[in-house]
């Protein structure tokens, strides 16, 4: 029990250190959550506590793991203190201490983090042992201070809009560098409250009704969401827009690799390739460039796009068609990269403008209104992400999308079963890319601007990551997903150089807790049923937490 | 195979077809024509064989790794570059303040051992712990799973890096005796390179008697050749894998620091490049096969380094080095679509493809 108390203390403890190696933590620090209270960073060294703390069933145990957690960042204080360090790991500068030793020099610093360690650990373990209707409260309470104390400049500007109706509730609950104590309490004690009885109406509607209505009402849960999200950049301004306007390119490319991949098994790393052609079939059909062969109208060069990407999936997805599994991902890497290579050459250059890439791409235009800013593009791709989505989502319950599923799960057993792989096979990219080819077109006049370095592997991996975290052939979860590794770190931009961190770090953690995403489709979640017992069997048959100390 | 089984339609087979006489028509057009033009010299020539080999003797340490354990555990190492990276800049942190101190330049043999120490050290811990914490957990899952969670450890690893020691690039320490160059029969031989090849050569024959006299070694051919029998027979199949990631990773921690040396840099995705294309590497050579990877190494760097020059300038291409990296990609892709299996043919490929 003591061990096991100590080797989770340990292993989160050395989460920790890694996040102070990595520099995350000194940056999480910039931010309030409340001002002059609680930064994000200590926020997350008492959450790593906290969590430790949780993983323990008994309080003795929370408080010995929690303060076991605090001593690798103890030892690293120390290790700052007596060794330059700093000459090496550039992020273990003086700051850095300064913070975790919360300014108290090196001998106050230790007793602080191994005792506040020892408290978030005691808590962790108390909420985890205590009444789930207490849970139920404080849970949202705790999200719903968080996201306003480190979203507070977005909300404040939202909310200066209309200072004159609200100037009051803005300036008890915000001073102008965050949340004020009185506005963390208050929204605290609002949301727990607001949460346990709305939480308790609901469970008193979801017991008489049964199971079978479960479906309809994940379905009026992403309506509204949708109907947030195309709101919200009307009333919220153009960098929210712009931001959206990005998550909703990633929701298109998701949805087309959600076809391949999702739908039919097919892991494509070379997508991104679609996405470039796309985006240089409109440039060279409208830009005002010497490289141009044509200029013109969008609305004529986009269907061109599209079809374009079409045609380079088949052709992509035809030397590829014996290929499986491993072997795909390599190989489509393989193209996708070879894309990229041949964009940026010299050898390229007289056609698709090199290095240099194209410029002057004419924004669209309807009649004589031409949709130049960010929030008009944003309805540009809403209304592609809807034509997109209803595609989609009539494919999947389509002949082809059942014979895609049939091939998912076993390419022999569906060719045996008369499923023309060819067919399906090609059409499954041929679909995927003109998703990612729709994408890149919008990309382009985004832009007005096309460069190769736009084009990199990291844009396939990052729709991959999305719809992984959403749900593997899931179309709200591909939304959700966009809007999480997309969306939010958009929004905390001094993140921004640890954001692919993070995906690595998402990837690892959903494929190992849960594989099935976020949203999972229906199929899907049935599918994994099995396989999740059998994983549960397995991390019961080495419960030894990691140890990575 | 999925290939015959598609061969009732002709389209496909055309395609095939038509990729495979397009690349032998620019290799055999680009070969001629750069040959009857004359542009290079024998010395040109010699030295992107020199190159050739060099480069490729650290592809085949790398392939090493993936051959390993895919053998052993059938997953791709997705991360395996970047365990080469984290070698290389181990090594760097140590060769830097050596350089400095002037006792890189005074104690060669003794300096470069104490780098490849360290850089062996780091590289051998992080690929063990990689796979304790993260591979461990998918040993029964098949799928996609596996793979995504690797992509994932790249990704991981790079960033990790990228935030400990920033993303600039740091120029590797480049001693005096590096630079010197022996003289055989009037061409010029760097000494890099022979120092390179040489002990590319000798700790790939140690792992290959490792391999092939130690019980361990013993151990993990037969988890290779099937690891239920393996595990019944009373192997531990835990301590295998353990053993197989840490030769994998000692060997692209050698390969990460000659890499380094080579091309004098570091940097957090200098790993990507090297890494994909070793796979490559040891697909060439039948994924599995120890020997294969190496030959298969030396083959994809012989043909990177010659290749552009030899089969691109020959039909008219400008800048033909820009494209290596293209040569070294379609060789891949070649490979794994015609033949799966790698040039010198293996049991084990038979089921994946």
């Amino acid at each position: 029990m003591i061990r096991r108390a100590i080797l989770t203390g340990l292993a989160f403890g050395a989460g920790g250190v890694h996040l102070a190696v990595v520099g995350v933590l000194l940056a999480m620090h910039q931010r309030w959550i409340v001002v002059e209270v609680l930064t994000l960073g200590q926020a997350a060294l008492l959450l790593l506590a906290g969590g430790a703390g949780a993983m323990m069933r008994e309080k003795l145990a929370g408080l010995l793991a929690g303060a076991t957690a605090a001593v690798p960042l103890a030892a690293l204080t120390v290790a700052m203190a007596t060794v330059p360090l700093h000459g090496i790991f550039i992020a273990l500068s003086q700051p850095l201490f300064d913070m975790l030793t919360v300014d108290e020099g090196l001998a106050g610093g230790i007793a602080i983090l191994i005792g506040g360690g020892a408290l978030a650990g005691l808590l962790g373990a108390a909420v985890r042992s205590s009444p789930p209707a207490l849970r139920r409260a404080v849970g949202p309470a705790a999200i719903a201070v968080i996201v306003a104390g480190v979203f507070q400049e977005l909300i404040q500007l939202m909310l200066q809009q209309y200072d004159d109706a609200i100037v009051d509730f803005r300036e008890f609950i915000y001073t102008w560098e965050g949340l004020s104590v009185q506005g963390a309490v208050t929204i605290f004690v609002v949301v727990a409250i607001g949460s346990e009885v709305l939480g308790s109406v609901w469970r008193r509607r979801t017991a008489r009704m049964q199971q079978r209505n479960h479906r309809r009402e994940r379905l009026v849960w992403a309506g509204i969401v949708l109907l947030i999200l195309a709101l919200l950049p009307a009333v919220a301004g153009s960098y929210v827009g712009q931001v959206l306007m990005l998550v909703g390119l990633y929701i298109l490319m998701g949805m087309g690799l959600n076809l391949e991949v999702g739908l039919a098994g097919l892991l494509d790393l070379g997508f991104v390739a679609f996405f470039a052609v796309g985006a240089y079939a409109t440039a060279l059909l409208t830009a005002d460039a010497p490289h141009a062969l044509a200029h013109l109208p969008y609305w004529g060069a986009m269907p061109i796009a599209v079809l374009l990407s079409i045609c380079v999936g088949v052709l992509f997805g035809l030397p590829v068609l014996g290929v499986r599994g491993d072997y795909l991902a390599v190989a489509t890497m393989g193209l996708g990269e070879i894309v990229r290579v041949i964009v940026q050459s010299d050898f390229a250059a007289p056609l698709l403008g090199g290095a240099q890439g194209i410029l002057q791409i004419p924004k669209p235009r309807i009649g004589d209104f031409v949709l130049s800013s960010p929030v008009s593009l944003f309805y540009l791709t809403l209304a592609a992400s809807a034509v997109a989505a209803f595609v989609a989502w009539r494919l999947e319950n389509s002949r082809l999308g059942r014979a895609w599923m049939a091939l998912r799960d076993d390419e022999d057993v569906a060719q045996a079963l008369g499923i023309n792989l060819v067919r399906a096979k090609l059409l499954a990219y041929g679909l995927g890319a003109a998703f990612a080819g729709l994408a890149g077109s919008i990309f382009a006049t985004m832009l007005s601007s096309v460069y190769p370095s736009s084009f990199q592997l990291l844009i396939s991996i990052n729709v991959l990551a999305l719809i992984i975290v959403g749900g593997m052939g899931s179309l709200p979860g591909v939304v959700l997903g966009a809007i999480a590794l997309i969306g939010l770190p958009e929004l905390l931009r001094e993140f921004g150089e640890y954001r692919y961190l993070f995906y690595g770090a998402v990837l690892i953690v959903m494929m190992r807790l849960r594989p099935e995403g976020l949203w999972p489709s229906d199929v899907r979640q049935r599918e994994l049923h099995a396989s999740d017992e059998t994983l549960a069997l397995d991390a019961g048959a080495d419960a030894v937490p990691a140890r990575t100390s | 195979m999925t290939i015959r089984g598609l061969s009732r339609l002709s389209a496909v087979d055309v395609v095939l077809w038509t990729m495979r006489i397009a690349v032998v028509a620019v290799v055999v057009l680009g070969t001629a024509g750069t040959l009857i033009k004359g542009r290079y010299t024998a010395e040109q020539w010699f030295d992107f064989v020199m190159f050739g080999l060099t480069i490729g003797s650290i592809y085949a340490q790398i392939a090493l790794g993936y051959t390993m354990v895919y053998g052993v555990l059938r997953l791709i190492n997705f991360a395996h570059g970047d365990i080469v990276m984290t070698g290389a800049f181990a090594g760097y942190f140590v060769a830097t303040p050596l350089d400095r101190s002037g006792f890189l330049e005074s104690q060669p043999v003794l300096g470069m051992a104490a780098i490849l120490v360290v850089a062996v050290a780091t590289s051998t811990g992080i690929a063990v712990l990689t796979e304790r914490i993260a591979y461990r957990p998918f040993r029964r899952t098949g799928g996609l799973a596996p793979l995504i969670c690797a992509i994932g450890v790249s990704f991981f690893l790079e960033q990790t890096f990228r935030g400990m020691f920033g993303s600039a690039v740091k120029s590797y320490p480049e001693p005096e005796w590096e630079r010197a160059a022996f003289d055989v029969f009037g061409f010029n031989v760097p000494r890099i390179d022979v120092l390179v090849i040489g002990l590319a050569l000798f700790f790939m024959g140690g792992l290959y008697l490792i391999v092939q006299r130690t019980r361990m070694g013993t151990a993990m051919r037969a988890v290779a050749e099937d690891g239920e029998a393996a595990a019944l027979m009373g192997i531990d199949v835990n301590k295998v894998v353990v053993f197989t990631f840490s030769l994998g990773g000692a060997m692209a921690g050698i390969a990460g620091v000659f890499y380094a040396f080579v091309y004098k840099q570091v940097y957090f995705l200098m790993g990507f490049t090297p890494g994909i294309k070793a796979f490559g590497a040891a697909v060439l050579g039948g994924i599995g096969n120890i020997p294969g990877a190496m030959l298969g190494g030396f083959f994809l760097g012989m043909v990177e380094s010659v290749g552009p020059t030899l089969f691109l300038d020959g039909i008219g291409i400008t800048a033909p080095y820009q494209l290596r990296d293209l040569i070294a990609f379609t060789l891949l892709i070649m490979v794994l679509i015609f033949r799966p299996q790698g040039l010198f043919g293996e049991r084990m490929a038979r089921k994946r493809a």
